[in-house]
């Protein structure tokens, strides 16, 4: 190497603020992209302005669950497919509190799928993230909802069969107010769609793909994570204001990546307070609604 | 602490179980209720979201159970008192958050107002057949406290005590009512807010940086609490954690871990007694009964003593822990015991295995879908004094 040690340790990496640096090292394998969309997190919460104990962040179960217990802000690691209804009952007890559910798309789109439509139909003011390897990475590569066909899994030894996800098309139809699709290859646009999203008020949805080099990429004789990153840069085509039926993903084809949908909506608890306060008049107590407006 | 006067609807009401369990909860300071439609359930969650826009808090109908039962920790987590009310194939689908309450450690309340089971059962009609399940429904070793109330009246009491035990004790208390309670309308006087003593919140005294999740500061083994939003910028996990709430992926931290979460309750046993005796000095036969079918067993017991028998009559308004203490104090003392409930025998064991043998023990069985005839009771009485 080029440069000396010394010169490395001296530099402050702007993430480690951000960092529970007594947790460390993390449990992900060489290779792995959830750390990089970690990183790009920090630098989003960093010029996002937030306040940030005021920010709390919820992961359910897999590897890219354990980002919550590696951030250093108020952080809850609660059960499979389950960390955005825990984080509905955090906002809307605490509407102050900036919610962010950190997960996997295992954990989100099989076990979860539920929670994550109804949420998303409801506008509940969130910011979910998540990382999509193709993947149950934590219990040694299963097949999920997001694998493309044609890619083997130890439960679909010969390939599987099933049609997965279009996750943006998803949340799109479910209501989702900011939805975005990045790689791990595009640090710079997934950070700022990060801020936005987390500046974004009512249910914001970013997919990060990022490579699972351990049980997704050897598995299929796809090579190491930097060849994964390799093939993000080369078949990515940015598409902002793409139609969300148009963005599905195939196996190791093209990526549409992009901002697909920011719009407008009342979130949940806005809906609820001008609601009561029409129907119920000066009976109703307003609720997580400082000085009688936002 | 009191209760909050704009809260509490002090006076004397005509009303059903499942509506006065909602006046004691809103009474003892929930604000945070998530819940799903299930019979016979689901008049207390009408009742909530009826009434808590004019309280100040949150209702939300949530898409199931898993949900509701892991979005009211999400509450108590921000700050809240929460709770969340089923009957059975819902609480068969909360059992893994009640795990999660219980590891993490959240104080909060599911209300259970049984119904026929198994599986989808006799949803208009009585059971009390989650006994067990309240005791040991979800995986792993864990304590909690369930309280079972035999009128409206004690929906509304006993309501109240749930939610200050689940404070005291950092642990998922369930409240084990009935189809036949719920929906039955009886006269019910709610108290002056000044006069309902209202368990708040232990917050932590440390400053962030000093204070860790799971450090007991006293002999309770209770942890204080933080709240999202702080700036203690605390972790916890469903993992086996240590004092910092980080996960420690080994057999010491487990076995410190679950001892503590057994052990808070076992130390704090004699204190959560809470039963009503009638006639057990000098009884031959003690009858031992919770929620509804105690007010059958009152009758039976009535015309057994009738006959000139003596007979006494313990009834659990805390039904977990059990009272192990005062049921092997009058093992020996008594003939036998005559335990009739509403499922194939399911506390009964608890009190076979309270009095190891010294006296014998009747279990007085019924299925569900009603409550027993007194007879039923009457005939096992007199069988047992035999």
């Amino acid at each position: 190497m080029s440069v000396p040690q010394q010169a490395i340790t001296e530099i402050e990496n702007p993430v480690m603020p951000f960092l529970r640096q007594e947790r460390i090292p993390h449990i992900w394998c060489p290779g792995c992209g959830i750390g990089t969309t970690v990183n790009c997190f920090a630098r989003a919460l960093t010029e996002s302005g937030l306040d940030l104990d005021k920010v709390a962040i919820v992961s359910g179960i897999g590897c890219t669950g354990r980002v919550a217990g590696y951030l250093r802000l108020d952080s809850f690691h609660t059960t499979h497919g389950r960390p955005i209804p825990f984080a509905t009952g955090l906002k809307l007890a605490n509407p102050e509190l900036k919610v962010v559910v950190y997960s996997g798309d295992g954990d989100l789109f099989a076990i979860g799928g539920n929670h994550f439509i109804h949420a998303a139909r409801r506008n509940i003011d969130m910011t979910v993230i998540c990382v999509n390897n193709h993947t149950y990475g934590m219990t040694g590569g299963q097949v999920a909802p997001t694998t493309p066909i044609g890619a083997t899994q130890t439960t679909m030894p010969y390939g599987n069969f099933e049609e997965p996800f279009n996750l943006p098309f998803l949340a799109d139809a479910c209501g989702a107010v900011y939805v975005a699709r990045w790689t791990v290859y595009h640090v710079r646009q997934l950070a700022r769609a990060m801020k936005e999203a987390l500046l974004k008020k009512g249910f914001s949805f970013i997919e990060v793909l990022a490579p699972c080099p351990t049980l997704f990429l050897r598995r299929n004789r796809l090579g190491e994570g930097v060849d994964e990153v390799k093939y993000y840069k080369e078949k990515s085509v940015i598409k902002n204001g793409a139609d969300t039926k148009e963005v599905a993903l195939g196996y190791h084809s093209e990526i549409i990546v992009g901002k697909f949908v920011d719009r407008e909506r009342p979130t949940w608890l806005e809906a609820m307070n001008s609601h009561f306060s029409k129907v119920l008049g000066d009976k109703f107590v307003p609720w997580g609604v400082q000085n009688g407006q936002d | 602490m009191k209760a909050d006067p704009k809260a509490v609807l002090t006076g004397i009401h005509f009303m059903d179980g499942d509506h006065a369990c909602c006046e004691g909860a809103i009474a003892a300071g929930c604000r945070f209720v998530a819940g799903y439609p299930i019979t016979p359930s689901t008049e207390v969650v009408e009742r909530f979201a009826q009434r808590i826009p004019t309280v100040g808090g949150v209702f939300i109908q949530m898409e199931d159970e898993i949900a509701s039962s892991i979005a009211i920790q999400g509450a108590v987590w921000a700050g809240l008192k929460a709770m969340t009310v089923t009957s059975g194939p819902g609480l068969s689908l909360m059992m893994e958050h009640v795990g999660l309450a219980a590891m993490l450690e959240t104080p909060c309340v599911f209300v259970d107002v049984q119904r026929g089971g198994p599986s989808t059962g006799l949803p208009t009609l009585p059971g009390q057949a989650d006994m067990m399940q309240a005791r040991w429904g979800s995986h792993g070793d864990y304590s909690i406290i369930a309280l079972s109330p035999n009128s409206p009246q004690e929906c509304f009491d006993l309501m109240i005590k749930a939610f200050n035990l689940a404070e005291i004790y950092r642990v998922p208390v369930f409240f084990m009512m009935d189809e036949v309670v719920g929906h039955m309308t009886e006269r019910v006087v709610i108290p002056e807010a000044s006069e309902i003593e209202v368990v708040e919140r232990r917050y932590t005294t440390k400053k962030p940086g000093e204070y860790k999740p799971y450090e007991c500061e006293d002999d309770t083994l209770v942890p204080p609490m933080v709240k999202a939003g702080d700036g203690y910028r605390f972790h916890i996990t469903g993992l086996t954690h240590d004092e910092r709430g980080y996960p420690a992926m080994n057999a010491q931290a487990q076995d410190k871990l679950v001892r503590r979460l057994k052990e808070k309750i076992e130390r704090a046993k004699d204190k959560l007694v809470d039963i009503c005796e009638n006639g057990v000095d000098g009884a031959d036969v003690v009858v031992v009964s919770y929620g509804i079918t105690s007010r059958v067993a009152e009758a039976a017991v009535q015309m057994a003593r009738a006959k000139g028998a003596k007979i006494g009559h313990i009834r659990l308004r805390i039904v977990w822990p059990f009272p192990e203490k005062r049921i092997g104090e009058i093992a020996g003392k008594v003939k036998a015991f005559v335990v009739p409930e509403m499922n194939m025998g399911q506390m009964v064991l608890e009190v076979e295995r309270v009095s190891r043998g010294r006296s014998d023990v009747y279990c007085v069985p019924h299925a569900g879908g009603t409550v027993h005839e007194p007879e039923q009771i009457f005939e096992k009485i007199m069988e047992a004094l035999k």
